[in-house]
């Protein structure tokens, strides 16, 4: 039973409230930085890290959290947590931080994780809001990699770029649609996911 | 009861005018351009322009589940009119890329002809300069050579008159003006394009406010700020005039019914936002050309347009706050 409550807390992140296709929230990064999926997998990482601590932590100082000043506590929270994840990122995968650039210390201001802390951990027992925390991360995570996929495979004809399993996938004549790549072809393929998560959500009768 | 005296709600007044009606008659217009692109472009225009027609319509009925290809037409006129956007010797995926994307992110999307906000032709068109810009915008274009259809026109290249000053000397304009120039197919005869233009006039099908504004502040524009670098100011303006897609865009494009405003005052402050958007790229941006960019600019504000513009009622006192 109770395990049953906690499956649910993660799956509604993914599916039912999905921070990207459902809440639509978080738009700057989604937008900004899925041009490659490697850099879409790393800020969904870090978002994960950091709306899994700050969850915690908010859910567990939420009784000692005065009504009236908690936005500037938990901003504190997450800010915090942001920080370690840049210095983390700086440290070991330089090429990750400066692709994602201004993006990361941006992850402050993500609406996903104000967003959980305010509407869930600020409420719910510590264990529930860990696992929220994890689902709605998973849930920005795929969206981020379906975006960044569809934008890498068109934009530039390749997949995992930039890493160990780089793939070109056409051939040398290919000449890639790099509208794509660009912020106009983000915002075209992130209508078209909608819609089409739209359709899929219906058929199968998610709400 | 007497079968004569049917009772229904409105509308009584019906028209004989079908989409479909108003779509060939824009087909008839572009036959002169399509006749001259031919005549000047040999086998590859037609290439092209086929291409583009086969695959908006292909793309048209494959959304709509329809077997009929030629539909209401409108599809058809999308894929010509984006075709004539195009330089004559495009590689042939490049037509069809353009379409399907002109027919499903242009207007399929927001729900079919009639619903969609920006001209599909040039959504199409702006989607392909932004992804392969080198195939569209390059500096060097195929000389026309007229009456010869299966010529090898890409062997012989220049640039186009709006390319820079030096190219532009070397272009009469009586050359402009039939169109035995470098350029997009449909944009380099302007007497075809006029030709067409009348024949939408004499059919009503567009106003002459909106191809009226368009040309006169493009030549004003020119005119004054044009740099007189040719022989003198007045024929700079005509040049601009002729010269690219102005007359292109102000009578096929900025004219559409769907993405232009409705109102007569509305429909005049149109055409000059898109005449002023594409002299302010063409004489201080950094493409050569404009007209694209200015039309769909100036369709995003075709809703604000008609609500600020609404006539007054006939009667109507102005309201005292």
């Amino acid at each position: 039973m109770m395990n049953n409550l906690y499956l649910a807390d993660i799956t509604r992140g993914i599916f039912k409230e999905n921070p990207i296709f459902r809440l639509v929230l978080g738009m700057c990064p989604t937008l900004a930085i899925t041009v490659l999926v490697k850099n879409g997998l790393g800020m969904g990482l870090a978002v994960i890290a950091v709306l899994t601590c700050s969850n915690v932590v908010i859910s567990s100082l939420r009784r000692f959290i005065p009504e009236q000043v908690r936005i500037p506590c938990y901003i504190v929270i997450i800010a915090t947590f942001v920080t370690i994840i840049e210095m983390v990122l700086q440290a070991f995968v330089p090429a990750l931080y400066d692709a994602l650039g201004v993006f990361v210390p941006l992850i402050v201001v993500n609406c996903i994780i104000l967003g959980r802390a305010e509407a869930f951990a600020g409420k719910q027992p510590v264990l529930r809001s860990l696992f929220d925390g994890i689902g709605s991360g998973l849930g920005f995570t795929l969206g981020l990699l379906l975006l960044s996929l569809v934008r890498e495979v068109f934009g530039s004809g390749t997949l995992l770029a930039e890493t160990n399993f780089a793939v070109q996938l056409f051939g040398a004549n290919f000449e890639p649609m790099r509208i794509f790549a660009q912020p106009a072809g983000a915002f075209i393929v992130l209508g078209l996911l909608l819609a089409l998560t739209n359709i899929v959500f219906k058929r199968l009768q998610i709400d | 009861m007497n079968d004569n005296l049917v009772i229904s709600s409105s509308p009584h007044i019906r028209t004989f005018q079908t989409v479909r009606g108003v779509m060939v008659d824009v087909l008839i217009a572009l036959g002169p351009v399509v006749a001259v692109s031919i005549l000047l472009f040999g086998y590859r225009a037609l290439l092209t322009m086929t291409v583009a027609m086969l695959a908006a319509m292909l793309a048209e009925a494959l959304w709509l589940h329809q077997w009929n290809i030629f539909g209401d037409g409108s599809a058809a006129v999308t894929g010509l009119l984006l075709a004539m956007t195009l330089p004559p010797d495009v590689a042939w995926w490049i037509p069809a890329i353009g379409s399907v994307t002109a027919i499903i992110i242009g207007k399929q999307v927001y729900g079919g002809i009639g619903n969609n906000i920006f001209n599909p032709a040039l959504v199409g068109r702006a989607v392909l300069v932004v992804s392969w810009g080198t195939h569209l915008v390059g500096p060097i274009w195929p000389v026309p050579k007229p009456f010869h259809f299966f010529a090898d026109i890409s062997a012989v290249t220049t640039a186009t008159p709006l390319a820079g000053e030096a190219e532009a000397l070397g272009t009469t304009l009586s050359q402009l003006f039939i169109g035995n120039t470098g350029g997009c197919l449909g944009e380099t005869s302007a007497m075809a394009l006029l030709l067409g233009g009348l024949w939408l006039l004499y059919k009503g099908h567009i106003d002459w406010r909106i191809p009226g504004a368009f040309i006169g502040t493009v030549w004003l524009m020119g005119t004054l700020f044009g740099g007189a670098f040719y022989n003198n100011s007045v024929t700079t303006g005509l040049f601009h005039l002729l010269a690219g897609g102005v007359l292109l865009g102000a009578i096929f494009m900025a004219t559409d019914m769907v993405t232009s405003p409705v109102t007569p005052w509305g429909k005049l402050i149109f055409g000059v936002g898109c005449g002023l958007i594409t002299m302010l790229i063409r004489l201080f941006g950094s493409y050569p050309e404009g007209v694209t960019f200015a039309i769909l600019t100036m369709n995003a504000l075709t809703p604000l347009l008609d609500k600020f513009t609404i006539p007054r009622k006939f009667g109507e006192v102005k309201q005292v706050a």
